[in-house]
């Protein structure tokens, strides 16, 4: 069992290299700068740059579904006729989109440290406790997100009018299947071009959890820099990739919202 | 022929219907306790870890760190404002070289986040010691500061130049064509007609822009610069106290409401002739 994870394991990352984008066999460092600070392997900074691009890229992509599922629901509650229900809601996006991205993942950060230092203490550990950058950070942007996504999915719900629920009530369908096969087609279609701004948005701020030490694109290049002394140079890399992960998603989003709308009549 | 002898007695009122325990009250009260029971224990957090030694020592500096931020995102919103007016202008203009170049402004400054920007700015013009110094502005771009106020007014420049491109372009073409059909010169009619309609239409989303500035004037902590957030990051640092955090997310919560209820009073203001 443990040697087929094992292989299993081998293959994922085998696979993953084959890909990469950055310094796979077909990357563009591997390809064109091989001879220079960007090389892959020992010699230069490609591989690290490359690995902090892939937990970028990994951090956006583990915080999207939390903060869409979490925006979901509070946007659902937000239209509650239960007034403590959404007082509740309210005060938590006041909270996450009042608050500075960075200060929340301060507080996110050491606050889980602390609660964990003392919950373990009361068990009787003693000692340091570390709280893993990464999912300090995905569990600080998914606040952010999911406060943001919310009023987008709440005014997507406010441009479904009533009748599309009748509708389903008339032909006898259960609220959760009214929501599924009738309004959630039509939320998706409205709401997509306000959730493609909030992944950009998510995008940039996976640059923050740089700073609590995470080794995302920015901290890489940062160190880069710092031993180089090219600092202008890998600078200029880290926002170029940032340009080229934009890039890529607007393509995405372009092609997603096409999709989305093929059901339309062509105007 | 039969008629009512005596009225009916006055019955007393229907007793209140039973409201139903609901699945969302339930949840509601739950989560509303949450918050309670979450704002009962910091509160008793701040009292117990309380000491006015400290609250002398670093409450000062938190003031201090204050007017950095607000003076930093008040200086740079307005220069950035300036700056927006050539961008939306090359971004609307029918030349294609001006509208390449803004178009390429603002999707780096749009596409990259405002970390890096700082970062490329503190850090990495120091590469450029030499002709910066040639040119007598090395002394400005040593300082952590000035460099976290260029980068801010390039950054919000790009965000404000496409909300005045976008404010512009809603404005009907019916508007254009009933200046033209009055005589007024083009200088006259985008002074006086155009734009004061874009204004409006532009209110909300500048505002926006104002509240995204001070929570991203955050990061300048990073650089060394002691705003709101480099000032709690120092007091942290020295007290190990995670009560710092928080007074810090109070002061930035109350600087992003007043701002909001503020621009939502201007708007109310502003626009009392579209109410109808």
């Amino acid at each position: 069992m443990q040697a087929a994870f094992a292989a299993l394991s081998s293959i994922v990352s085998w696979f993953a290299s084959m890909i990469d984008p950055i310094c796979g066999p077909i990357g563009i460092f591997r390809l064109f700068a091989q001879d220079t600070l960007l090389a892959c392997g020992d010699t230069g900074w490609g591989d690290e740059i490359a690995q902090g691009f892939m937990i970028t890229v990994s951090l956006a992509i583990c915080t999207l579904p939390i903060g869409l599922l979490l925006g979901f629901f509070i946007a659902v509650a937000k239209q509650s006729e239960e007034k403590s229900l959404r007082l509740a809601v309210n005060i938590y996006t006041t909270l996450f989109r009042g608050l500075p991205e960075l200060l929340t993942l301060f507080i996110v950060y050491y606050g889980l440290q602390i609660l964990a230092q003392q919950a373990m203490a009361a068990v009787g550990f003693e000692g340091p406790v570390e709280i893993n950058a990464f999912v300090a950070g995905m569990i600080a942007l998914s606040f952010v997100f999911s406060a943001y996504c919310s009023e987008v999915l709440l005014s997507a719900f406010k441009a479904i009018p009533q009748g599309q629920y009748e509708a389903g009530d008339a032909l006898g369908l259960h609220r959760g299947k009214t929501m599924r096969l009738i309004i959630l087609p039509q939320l998706v279609r409205i709401a997509l071009p306000g959730l493609g701004n909030l992944w950009m948005a998510l995008l940039k701020d996976t640059a923050l959890v740089s700073i609590i030490g995470l080794s995302d694109i920015l901290r890489q290049t940062g160190i880069a820099a710092r031993v180089t002394k090219n600092a202008f140079e890998f600078f200029s890399i880290a926002c170029l990739l940032f340009l080229i992960l934009a890039m890529l998603s607007s393509l995405v989003f372009s092609a997603l919202e096409r999709w989305t709308k093929r059901s339309e009549a062509a105007r | 022929m039969s008629h009512a002898e005596t009225m009916l007695p006055a019955l007393p009122p229907p007793p209140e219907a039973q409201k139903r325990y609901t699945l969302s009250r339930l949840l509601g009260r739950a989560l509303l306790g949450v918050w309670l029971a979450a704002s009962v224990g910091i509160f008793l957090f701040a009292v117990d870890s309380w000491s006015p030694e400290k609250f002398a020592k670093y409450g000062p500096s938190f003031l201090s760190g204050l007017r950095v931020t607000l003076t930093l995102v008040a200086i740079s919103v307005v220069l950035g404002g300036i700056l927006s007016l050539p961008i939306a202008y090359g971004r609307m203009t029918k030349n294609k070289v001006l509208s390449w170049i803004a178009y390429g402004y603002v999707y780096f400054f749009r596409g990259t986040p405002l970390i890096a920007q700082l970062f490329l700015v503190y850090y990495g013009l120091g590469s450029f010691r030499p002709y910066l110094e040639a040119i007598g502005l090395w002394s400005l771009f040593k300082d952590a500061w000035f460099c976290a106020l260029f980068t801010f007014t390039l950054n919000t420049a790009a965000y404000q130049a496409e909300i005045l491109r976008g404010a512009i372009e809603s404005v009907p073409r019916g508007q254009h064509e009933g200046a033209s059909a009055l005589g007024l010169p083009k200088r006259v009619a985008f002074f006086k007609i155009i734009l004061p309609q874009a204004m409006i239409v532009a209110l909300r989303p500048y505002g926006n822009e104002i509240i995204l500035m001070i929570k991203g004037s955050a990061v300048v902590a990073i650089v060394t610069v002691f705003d709101l957030m480099g000032e709690t990051r120092r007091a942290f640092s020295r007290t190990y106290d995670f009560q710092m955090y928080l007074w810090a997310a109070v002061l930035y919560l109350i600087m992003v409401e007043v701002l909001r209820n503020l621009w939502a009073w201007i708007e109310t203001r502003l626009t009392r002739h579209l109410k109808r």
